[in-house]
């Protein structure tokens, strides 16, 4: 390679790298700045010691996991059941799993109020409890590309009709492929479409805001539109936890080591 | 009444009939190969004696039930696949331990068993690699051992060898033969390799375009081969026409068209011969021990097999020469 070309592409991946690293270096330092000229983590403790963003935190994670499961739930026997004996459908599920990007969770909101409000057949904003099942159902509608993607990539991967097969001929039944021979084998493609899903849910603000429920999201809008420090030690937060996450996908990836080599 | 029968079984794709009144008796213990071009519906009858296809009419039966309303998992078949199949998150002696476990068979017992078949397979140490650790071959083998585990009532191999190549194909051939015999096991083995059928068979079905067109031990089908399919298909043959009298070489043998082995055909006038034929060397590949001569005699082609022996060179390309065999070794063709 020439000087030249050598050259040219430092310059071009400093650039790209400072165009990422600067504005953050620049919100982590402004969020550290709480204390009157010194830096200190003033900011960041008053938000962890802060009970609404233990709270709102916490009940985010937990619709996260709920969202998750359930999207598992779904997708995995979906996408095996389509590359197993439904081929044909692929376009089809395909298109519906890509639905979710375009219409707008506002659009997707509102249904759900018109639909499972207090005066109609199956009332489930009438309490908590039915509103959280809405929201986590709404959760895993707006998940449904990433899941269905990370998992059918995971399928491609792995010969799912033979398996099966191998399967069946030693007297495993359905249930038993899924968890023991198809999951396994499609975790990290199951885990990075998780993490996906973890992100999503964590920062969601639509669906949570006009359901009424007291998600991070919200409360995210709420500290950004109120206090000066609080909402980038807030960001600064949010980009960690969404990293931790990327990083994790990396770990789970590297860490499977039986699906290093595929015959 | 045979352990394993097959009757009057039928598979249609929508108009695309793939098997057609396929009928078959397995002895216990007895192993059978079907062997056929591929799309000859050979591994279609597998499947379906597997339970991964349902016939379109017909009976499979074992130790006299009737299977065909069973589903795969619950037949109590095992099955050796072409792309090894073994699970790539479970490790070699979970891979045998995985029929056992869905069984609910006790911890020891599955440990016990898997080392009992590690041993039968030879390979007693690998029990903690993964497959992806392994060559074909020892993949090909762990799929047996975990086919076998679970003490299966018939074994299935579809094309097991098909991937591996051609040393390996021939020591696991034997291998699979070698252990097949020893446990006793009912086995239906595909294959589209005529001498891989030949050589582990105790009875071959010769199929074609969904069709058995012939049943019998590889001897039979080698040297008596009743369709010109299956003497075709199944080792090298010279084809012969009786003239309008009916002869050959002035010997009478009947209408129609004839075909000999290349080992039927000898180079000159052989004790036993009493068809000669003078023809012309084309071409001479010299084998080591074997000597393969293609000539033409009366307008046809000939192949023929010839011992190689240190005192007498073989034939010059060109040359003229003298070709005999007996009658008695021409088959006639349907």
């Amino acid at each position: 390679m020439s000087l030249y070309a050598r050259l040219t592409g430092w310059i071009v991946l400093l650039f790209g790298l400072g165009y990422f690293i600067v504005p953050l270096v620049g919100l982590t330092e402004f969020s550290l700045k709480a204390r009157r000229g010194v830096y200190s983590f003033d900011a960041y403790a008053k938000i962890i010691g802060d009970p609404e963003f233990q709270a709102t935190f916490s009940y985010s994670v937990v619709m996260a996991l709920v969202t998750i499961a359930m999207g598992v739930l779904i997708v995995v026997p979906t996408a095996f059941w389509v590359r197993l004996k439904m081929p044909w459908a692929r376009p089809y599920v395909e298109f519906l799993t890509l639905l979710p990007l375009v219409i707008p969770a506002i659009v997707i909101v509102f249904g759900y109020i018109r639909l499972y409000n207090t005066s109609s057949f199956l009332p489930l904003t009438g309490t908590a409890t039915g509103t959280n099942l809405l929201l986590a159902f709404g959760y895993t509608v707006l998940a449904l590309p990433y899941m269905y993607r990370a998992i059918d990539t995971g399928l491609r991967t792995i010969d799912v009709a033979t398996l099966t097969e191998a399967a069946q001929s030693l007297g495993a039944g359905w249930t038993t492929i899924l968890t023991r021979v198809i999951l396994p084998n499609v975790l990290p493609a199951v885990l990075s479409g998780a993490f996906l899903t973890f992100a999503i849910v964590i920062g969601e603000f639509t669906l949570a805001a006009l359901l009424d429920r007291p998600a991070f999201g919200p409360y995210l809008q709420r500290i950004g539109a109120n206090k000066p420090y609080e909402p980038f030690a807030l960001s600064v937060i949010a980009f960690a936890i969404t990293w931790a996450c990327m990083g994790l996908i990396q770990l789970v990836t590297r860490f499977s080591k039986h699906t290093k080599a595929q015959p | 009444m045979s352990y394993l029968e097959i009757a009057r079984l039928e598979k249609s794709f929508g108009a695309n009939r793939v098997v057609t009144d396929f009928n078959l008796g397995v002895e216990q213990g007895e192993f059978i190969s079907l062997l056929g071009p591929s799309g000859c519906g050979k591994t279609t009858v597998l499947r379906m004696v597997a339970g991964f296809e349902r016939p379109s009419s017909g009976a499979i039966r074992i130790a006299g039930e009737d299977v065909v309303g069973k589903r795969p998992n619950q037949r109590n078949i095992g099955m050796v696949f072409q792309a090894y199949a073994l699970f790539p998150n479970l490790t070699v002696a979970e891979n045998v331990g995985f029929g056992l476990k869905i069984k609910g068979a006790r911890r020891n017992e599955i440990t016990a068993r898997v080392t009992e078949m590690l041993a039968l397979i030879g390979l007693p140490d690998l029990g903690g690699r993964y497959p992806f650790q392994l060559s074909g071959g020892q993949q090909q083998r762990v799929a047996l051992a975990r086919a076998l585990a679970p003490k299966p009532r018939v074994l299935l191999l579809d094309e097991p060898l098909s991937a591996l190549d051609a040393k390996v194909r021939v020591s696991l051939r034997n291998e699979i033969r070698a252990i097949q015999r020893d446990l006793g096991i009912t086995t239906i083995f595909v294959t589209h390799d005529q001498e891989e059928a030949l050589s582990i068979s105790d009875r071959i079905v010769v199929m074609n375009a969904g069709i058995a067109d012939q049943v019998g031990t590889p001897f039979e089908i080698y040297n008596r081969p009743t369709t010109r399919f299956v003497a075709n298909f199944v080792g090298q043959l010279n084809l012969f026409k009786a003239d309008g009298t009916g002869r050959i070489g002035g010997v009478a043998v009947g209408q129609g068209d004839f075909a000999a082995r290349p080992e039927a055909v000898h180079l000159g006038r052989a004790a036993e011969a009493d068809i000669v034929l003078p023809a012309t060397v084309e071409e001479v590949h010299f084998l080591g021990s074997v000597i393969r001569v293609t000539a033409t005699a009366a307008g046809a082609r000939i192949a023929l097999d010839t011992f190689n022996r240190p005192d007498v060179p073989p034939p010059a390309v060109g040359s003229t020469v003298e070709l005999s065999l007996s009658s008695r070794d021409l088959i006639p063709l349907k």
